[in-house]
């Protein structure tokens, strides 16, 4: 855990990503609040207050006696989101370093297609 | 929420030394908290009143709403793990748990057998023959296996390895999310433990230097590094509790939380902003809390 930003914060994005990545999918049983807890060891009503966020949030939703479950439709929510502050999030600071470093829009258009280009070649290449 | 705890202008005088001065705070039930601050701050000295051990001389102490003095029906609710606790010469760890599960009437022996096992405790000998490390063991599991509605340790971690305190935190965490109840932690192992705790109380030379939960904490300080120049043009009426240079590079921590506006601000000024590790928020409000005191003694 990062010590300086806001714990709960920490543990809702967790969760979000595994939701994201797809290792956690719609309708499945989220970590529970004790096992988030435990797991990276922090107090479990900051587990709590994390968990409670993603219920409100619509993400995860509690079945009685049983825990929790991610929310149909999540992942495509949690995906607009992300896709909404995307650019505030990853291009924001990396024009700020561009512009330390001279790099203007075009020369960052041409870095990212090179290497969005290397990266697809990577994939097709280690694909069966 | 309810209080379990309620300390009202506490003050404990020896001779010439105040040890805690007027001292006031509660302590909600079912909350993990973090008593911090330096050797000889008065944690002990807080703690030890609390269960009775040690005499106010000013000030008022309720546990569970009653008074802890000679009050079996308190007492037995709680459990203090001293640093530096004594047993009688022959007593073996044996003695010790079957003691401690006789007085505390939540007990789980199958807890304690538990942590035996993980603290590897030698139980038939003697604790004068154990190690440092040992000894810590037998109080730790005794806090733990208790199950009290409120157990204080204080420094519980003496001579026990990186491995077996988080030994320690990670048995805390599993029973304390199985039985909620109120720990009250006192440590200077700040980064240990700082995910642990649900509430901060800091004492510096008897006195509360700070009171508040632990998310708040997080939000509290904010470290600015960049040029000199800019950085002090932020730091003007603001409360800068530290302020170091290197070059023309200066980095400061101030208190107060600060507006998104105001980060972006910053940030577009470039800035960079860091939010500050627990430890290092105690140890710069305790320097600056002491730095304040020596100038207006000089005044």
């Amino acid at each position: 855990m990062d010590e300086g930003r806001a714990l709960f914060l920490q543990i809702a994005e967790s969760v979000e990503d595994s939701i994201v990545g797809g290792t956690l999918a719609e309708q499945e049983r989220a970590p529970s609040t004790n096992e988030l807890a435990a797991f990276y060891r922090i107090n479990p009503a900051t587990a709590a207050k994390g968990v409670n966020m993603l219920v409100e949030k619509g993400i995860l939703y509690k079945r009685r006696g049983i825990g929790m479950f991610v929310a149909a439709g999540a992942r495509a929510q949690l995906l607009a989101e992300r896709r909404a502050a995307f650019a505030e999030r990853f291009i924001a600071p990396l024009l700020a370093e561009a512009r330390k470093l001279d790099l203007d829009a075009d020369d960052l258009t041409a870095l990212l297609r090179e290497h969005a280009a290397a990266a697809s070649t990577t994939i097709e290449g280690t694909s069966p | 929420m309810s209080p379990v705890i309620e300390v009202a202008h506490l003050t404990k005088r020896y001779r010439e030394t105040v040890a805690v001065d007027d001292v006031s705070f509660v302590v909600e039930k079912d909350t993990i908290y973090g008593l911090l601050g330096r050797n000889g701050a008065g944690k002990t000295t807080i703690m030890s009143i609390l269960t009775a051990q040690n005499f106010a001389t000013s000030g008022e102490v309720r546990v569970f709403g009653e008074s802890p003095y000679e009050n079996a029906h308190v007492l037995s609710r709680m459990c203090f793990v001293r640093e530096s606790q004594k047993y009688p010469d022959d007593a073996t760890a044996a003695h010790a748990l079957r003691i401690a599960r006789l007085f505390y009437p939540n007990w789980d022996q199958d807890l304690a057998d538990r942590l035996v096992e993980d603290f590897q405790l030698p139980l038939t000998r003697r604790i004068k023959k154990l190690s440092r490390g040992q000894l810590s063991a037998v109080g730790v599991i005794i806090g733990l296996a208790s199950r009290a509605e409120i157990t204080f340790f204080d420094e519980p971690y003496l001579g026990l390895d990186a491995v077996a305190r988080q030994l320690f935190y990670d048995r805390l965490i599993a029973d304390y999310s199985e039985h909620p109840r109120t720990i009250v932690l006192s440590s200077h192992l700040i980064d240990e433990v700082a995910a642990l705790l649900g509430h901060v109380i800091v004492v510096d030379r008897g006195r509360v230097l700070l009171d508040e939960s632990a998310e708040e904490l997080r939000e509290r300080a904010t470290t600015v590094l960049g040029d000199t120049a800019t950085v002090d043009r932020f730091l003007s009426g603001r409360d800068v509790i530290h302020r170091e240079s290197l070059g023309r590079v200066t980095s400061a921590t101030v208190l107060g939380a600060l507006s998104p506006l105001e980060r972006r601000e910053l940030a577009d000024a470039g800035l960079e902003l860091a939010a500050v590790p627990l430890q290092q928020l105690v140890v710069r409000l305790t320097l600056h809390a002491a730095d304040t005191e020596t100038r207006e003694v000089v005044r």
